[in-house]
C-alpha cells in the first residue's frame, strides 16, 4: 500500500534524481547534437543514408518475423503438447540466449564463410534472440485459464479452433511485446553485423567513429536510429500495457494436453535443429578450437591480465548500479507518484538506446565534461552504468515490492526512524533480489562489446575487447578461450532463467530474460506491467 | 470517573491518563470521508475491542492512532502526550505503540528472537533485553524456539511472535489489527486465548479491532462499536449486547428480534404479548429481544384444534425455517398477525418447518432509544 500524503524524504529523492541525471547523458548528448540542423539534412539527404536504413529496416524486419514464428511455435509446444522432457527442452531453448550475437556470429563465418552478409546475419540474429519470444509467450499460455478453453471446447470448438479463437487472441499482446523486444535487439547489435560485413546503422556509426571520429555523421545517424528506436519502444511499451490489463490471477491448473502423435518426430527434429544452431555448434566449435589449438596460440599473461580487468570493471559496474538503483528502487516501490514515475523512466534510458549511441555519447561527454577521465576506468564504468541501471532499479524495485510494508510500519512503531526502516529492514528484507541483480549487471558487463571498445582505459584490454582483436584477424585458437569464459558467464543467467520459466505462477518480474544489446531486462517485458 | 477525587495521587497525573484519547477525528480519501469524528477512550490496563463491519474505517482509525496517516481533523492524546494535534503530528518512532498488523509482518530477515528484540535499546543484544526476550518467549509459550526463522513457523506460531514483538519495549498502547482473522478457524481460539492472557499478562493496554462481534464481546473490557466511520456505541459487552444503543448496534452485534410496541412505563405490549421492559419507557417504541430469549413450546396436535392455547404458552407461531448450527438453532417463526421473529433453540427438540409452536418470552424487552 502507497504511503498516502506523505512525501519522500529527501535522502532518497536526492540519489535518485542523480541516478536519473546519469541516464540521461546521451540524450543530452543527442539533444546539442540535433542543434546543428543543417549538418543534420546535409547526411540525412544522402543516398547512402536512405540505403542504409532501408537495409537495417529489412534485417529487423526479417529476424522479427523469423524470431516471432520460431518462438510461437515452440512456447506452444512447451506449454501444450506431451512433448517428452519438458523441461530439459525449456532450458535448452532458452540457452541460446547464453552465446553473444558476436560470438555466434564468429563460430558461423568461420565455419561457412559464404554466410558473411544478410544471409549469416539473419541466421545469428534469429537464433540469438527467438527466446525474447518464447519466453513472455510461455508464460502468457501457462497464465491462460484452462476454463477460457475448456468452455470453447464444450461450445463446439474444435483443438485448431480453440486455438485460434481463445488460445492466440490471449497471448497476442505477449507475442507482440517479445517481437519488438526482437527488433530492437536487432537494431542495436553490433557484434554480429560487423563479423558478418552487414552494413547497418550500428556498423557504419562504429566505422565513422573510427575514421578520424567524423562526429556529425555519427551523431546525425545517431540520432537516426534512436529515433527509430523510439518508435518500437513506443509500440513495445503499448503492447505491454495491453498485457497487463488482460492478466488475471495466476491458475495453477494444468490445460488440456494435445497429443502429438506421429507429428512428434517432425517436432523434435525442428526443436532439436534450433537448439542445436543456437547452442551446441557454437559450445563444440569452441570446444574444438581449445582443445587443438597449440599451447602457444593463447597468451597466457594477457589472458589473466584481460580477465583481471574485466572482473575489476564488472564489480566497479555492478556496485555503482546497485548504489543508484536502490535510491531510485525504493522511491518507486514505496512512494509511487509522479516524481518516482519520473525518475524511474530516466533510469530505463539505457534499455531503449543502442549500446554504440551510448558509447560514442560517453565518448562525447568525456571530451566535453569529464576530460580527466576520457579513456580512463571512470567514464567506462559511468557508460557501465548508463547502459545497466535499468537491471538494478528493476531487480531492487522487485525485491523491496516483496517485502511487505507492514513489517516497515511495524519497525517505525518500534522506534525506528525512516531511514533505520531503510538499513535495518527494507534493505536486509530485499538483500536477495538486490544480490541477483548485482550478479546479472555483473555478468552482462563482462559480455559488453560496443561501448567497452570505445571507452576501454588506454593500455587496457578486456575478454571482450581481446576476444574482438583475435576474431577480427580470425585468430580462431587464440579466441577459443575468450568465448568460452564469456559464453560460460552468460549461461549462469540462461539457466536460470529456462528453469524459473517453467514455473507456472512465478511472480510477475522474477523471472528475466536478455535485453536489446545483450542486456538482460526485468520479467515485465515477459508480458507483465512495464516499470 | 472516581480518579479525579482521588486525592493521594502519589504518582504523576501523566501514568493515571488514558492510553488513548482520540477526540473528534476525521479522514476523507478525496471526497469520500472514511472517518466522521471518532472520540474513543481507551483506559489504561484495559483491552478495548473496536468492532464494526468491513469498510466501516476501523483500520484506518487504527493508522491514525499508530501515525502511519495523519487525520484531517481531531486530536489524539497517548498516555497524556499528545501527538496528533491541530499543528503536529509526531512521527510513528515516538509514539510508544505496539502495533500487531494482521499478517503478522515478521521481519524475514531476522530469528524469532531478532524479531521480539528489535524495538529493544541495542536491538535486544543487551543483558536485559536477552532477559526480557526469553520471558517474553515464554509468556506467548514458544520458549525453544527463539532461534527459528518466520518461515519455519506456523500462522499461530507468528502471530504470537508479533505480539510477543510489540509487547517488548512496554508500549502505552497495543494495536491489534483483526490479528487473529486470517488464522483457521480452528486455531483462531486458541491463539487468541493464548495472546489474551498474554497481554493481560503485561498488564497492557490494548485496542482490538475486529469485525468478528463474537470476539469483540468475548475477549473485551470494553466494546466500541463503529458504524459508518462514527463510534456508535461504547460500553462493556453486556451493556453493547443486551442495550444497544441503536437499531443498527443491535443487529450488528448478534440475531436480534426488532418488534415496534406501545411503551407504558414498566411494560410494553408488542406482537409477543405485554412483556417487562429493561428500562422505563413511554409512548411508540421499538423494543428488542435476542432470540435466545425467545422459548418454544410445542403444541399438541390435539390441542391445535381446541383454540388458541392456553395464556401462559404464549402466541402461537408458525415455523418458517430452521438454520441448524450443532450446538444450537436458529428458528424462523412467523406470528399469527404475520410478523417474523427468530428464536434460538438449546434444547434436544427441534420443531419442523410449518410446525405450529407456541412462544414464551423470558427477561426484558430493551426499548431501543426513541
Amino acid at each position: 500500500m502507497a504511503r498516502t500524503g506523505v512525501r519522500a524524504p529527501w535522502w532518497l529523492v536526492a540519489p535518485a534524481a542523480l541516478a536519473a541525471a546519469i541516464a540521461l547523458l546521451p540524450i543530452w548528448y543527442l539533444v546539442v547534437r540535433a542543434g546543428s540542423v543543417a549538418a543534420v539534412g546535409e547526411v540525412l539527404l544522402t543516398e547512402a543514408t536512405v540505403r542504409l536504413t532501408a537495409r537495417s529496416l529489412l534485417l529487423t524486419g526479417v529476424v522479427t518475423a523469423l524470431a516471432s514464428a520460431i518462438g510461437v511455435a515452440a512456447a506452444w509446444v512447451l506449454a501444450r503438447t506431451d512433448l517428452p522432457r519438458v523441461r530439459a527442452w525449456q532450458v535448452a531453448l532458452v540457452l541460446p540466449l547464453a552465446v553473444p550475437s558476436y560470438i555466434g556470429a564468429f563460430v558461423w563465418v568461420e565455419a561457412f564463410p559464404a554466410l558473411a552478409g544478410f544471409a549469416g546475419a539473419v541466421l545469428v540474429l534469429t537464433l540469438a534472440t527467438f527466446p525474447f519470444v518464447l519466453l513472455p509467450v510461455l508464460a502468457a499460455l501457462q497464465r491462460v485459464d484452462p476454463a477460457l478453453e475448456e468452455v470453447a471446447a464444450s461450445l463446439g470448438h474444435g483443438r485448431l479452433a480453440v486455438a485460434a479463437r481463445v488460445t492466440i487472441p490471449q497471448v497476442r499482446p505477449s507475442i507482440a511485446a517479445g517481437a519488438l523486444l526482437v527488433a530492437l535487439y536487432v537494431l542495436s547489435d553490433f557484434g554480429a553485423v560487423a563479423l558478418m560485413r552487414y552494413e547497418v546503422f550500428t556498423w557504419v556509426i562504429y566505422g565513422a567513429y573510427r575514421s578520424g571520429f567524423d562526429p556529425t555523421r555519427a551523431a546525425v545517424l545517431s540520432l537516426l536510429l534512436v529515433a527509430i528506436a523510439v518508435v518500437l519502444v513506443v509500440l513495445e511499451g503499448r503492447a505491454r500495457g495491453r498485457a497487463a490489463t488482460r492478466i488475471g490471477a495466476g491458475v495453477a491448473r494444468r490445460t488440456r494436453v494435445v497429443r502429438l502423435g506421429a507429428a512428434r518426430w517432425p517436432v523434435l527434429l525442428g526443436l532439436g535443429a534450433v537448439v542445436a544452431a543456437g547452442v551446441v555448434v557454437p559450445a563444440l566449435s569452441i570446444l574444438g578450437w581449445v582443445l587443438t589449438g597449440s599451447a602457444g596460440a593463447v597468451d597466457g599473461a594477457a589472458f589473466g591480465q584481460a580477465l583481471l580487468a574485466s572482473v575489476r570493471l564488472a564489480l566497479l559496474a555492478a556496485v555503482a548500479c546497485v548504489l543508484l538503483a536502490v535510491p531510485v528502487g525504493v522511491l518507486a516501490a514505496r512512494w509511487p507518484g509522479r516524481l518516482a514515475r519520473g525518475v524511474e523512466r530516466a533510469t530505463y534510458t539505457g534499455h531503449a538506446l543502442p549500446g554504440i549511441v551510448v558509447a560514442i555519447a560517453m565518448v562525447y561527454v568525456g571530451v566535453k565534461l569529464l576530460r580527466p577521465v576520457y579513456q580512463e576506468t571512470p567514464l567506462l564504468v559511468l557508460a557501465y552504468v548508463v547502459l545497466f541501471l535499468p537491471l538494478a532499479v528493476g531487480a531492487v524495485r522487485t525485491a523491496v515490492e516483496a517485502s511487505p510494508v507492514r513489517a516497515e510500519e511495524v519497525a517505525r512503531s518500534l522506534g525506528q526512524t525512516p531511514l533505520g526502516v531503510l538499513r535495518r529492514v527494507t534493505l536486509p528484507q530485499a538483500a536477495p533480489g538486490i544480490a541477483a541483480g548485482a550478479v546479472l549487471v555483473l555478468l552482462t558487463t563482462m559480455k559488453e562489446l560496443p561501448v567497452t571498445l570505445l571507452l576501454h582505459p588506454t593500455g587496457t584490454q578486456t575478454l571482450a575487447t581481446e576476444l574482438w582483436d583475435h576474431m577480427l584477424v580470425s585468430d580462431r585458437a587464440a579466441a577459443a578461450p575468450y568465448a568460452a569464459l564469456i559464453v560460460l558467464g552468460a549461461a549462469l543467467p540462461a539457466v536460470l532463467l529456462g528453469r524459473m520459466g517453467q514455473l507456472g505462477g512465478q511472480p510477475s518480474g522474477q523471472v528475466r530474460a536478455e535485453g536489446p544489446t545483450g542486456r538482460t531486462v526485468p520479467a515485465e517485458v515477459l508480458g507483465g506491467s512495464r516499470p | 470517573m472516581t480518579a479525579v477525587l482521588d486525592t493521594s495521587v502519589a504518582a504523576p497525573s501523566l501514568t493515571r491518563a488514558p492510553a488513548l484519547q482520540a477526540a473528534g477525528i476525521t479522514r476523507a480519501f478525496g471526497p469520500t470521508p472514511v472517518l466522521a469524528g471518532v472520540d474513543l477512550v481507551v483506559p489504561r490496563g484495559s483491552v478495548v475491542a473496536l468492532v464494526g463491519p468491513s469498510g466501516c474505517g476501523k483500520t484506518t482509525f487504527v493508522r491514525l492512532v499508530a501515525g502511519f496517516d495523519t487525520p484531517d481533523a481531531g486530536t489524539v492524546v497517548l498516555a497524556g502526550r499528545t501527538v496528533v494535534g491541530p499543528r503536529e503530528a509526531v512521527a510513528p518512532e515516538h509514539r510508544r505503540i505496539g502495533v500487531v498488523p494482521q499478517e503478522g509482518a515478521l521481519f524475514s530477515h531476522l530469528d524469532v528472537a531478532g524479531n521480539i528484540g528489535f524495538g529493544l535499546p541495542r536491538r535486544g543484544r543487551t543483558d536485559e533485553g536477552r532477559a526480557r526476550v526469553t520471558h517474553l518467549l515464554d509468556l506467548v509459550d514458544l520458549s525453544g524456539l527463539a532461534a527459528r526463522r518466520p518461515d519455519q513457523l506456523s500462522g499461530g506460531q507468528q502471530q504470537r511472535v508479533a505480539v510477543a514483538r510489540a509487547l517488548a519495549p512496554g508500549p502505552d498502547l497495543v494495536l491489534l489489527d483483526e490479528p487473529f482473522s486470517a488464522l483457521d478457524a480452528s486455531l483462531r481460539v486458541s491463539v487468541r486465548d493464548a495472546v489474551m492472557a498474554a497481554l493481560r499478562a503485561e498488564a497492557a493496554s490494548v485496542l482490538l479491532v475486529t469485525h468478528d462481534q463474537d470476539e469483540a464481546l468475548g475477549v473485551a473490557d470494553l466494546v466500541a462499536v463503529m458504524l459508518e466511520g462514527r463510534i456508535a456505541q461504547v460500553g462493556t459487552p453486556e451493556e453493547v449486547y443486551a442495550r444497544p444503543a441503536s437499531a443498527a448496534v443491535a443487529q450488528f452485534l448478534g440475531e436480534a428480534v426488532l418488534l415496534p410496541g406501545d411503551a407504558d412505563g414498566a411494560t410494553v405490549t408488542c406482537a409477543l404479548g405485554t412483556l417487562p421492559l429493561a428500562a422505563p419507557a413511554d409512548g411508540s417504541r421499538t423494543v428488542l429481544l435476542r432470540p435466545e430469549q425467545l422459548e418454544l413450546v410445542p403444541i399438541a396436535p390435539s390441542a391445535t384444534g381446541s383454540g388458541p392455547g392456553r395464556a401462559d404458552e404464549g402466541p402461537i407461531a408458525v415455523v418458517q425455517s430452521i438454520a441448524f448450527h450443532g450446538h444450537d438453532a436458529l428458528v424462523a417463526l412467523r406470528l399469527a398477525d404475520g410478523v417474523p421473529v427468530l428464536a434460538r433453540s438449546l434444547a434436544g427438540w427441534l420443531p419442523r418447518p410449518g410446525d405450529q409452536v407456541a412462544v414464551t418470552v423470558r427477561g426484558a424487552a430493551w426499548p431501543l432509544p426513541a
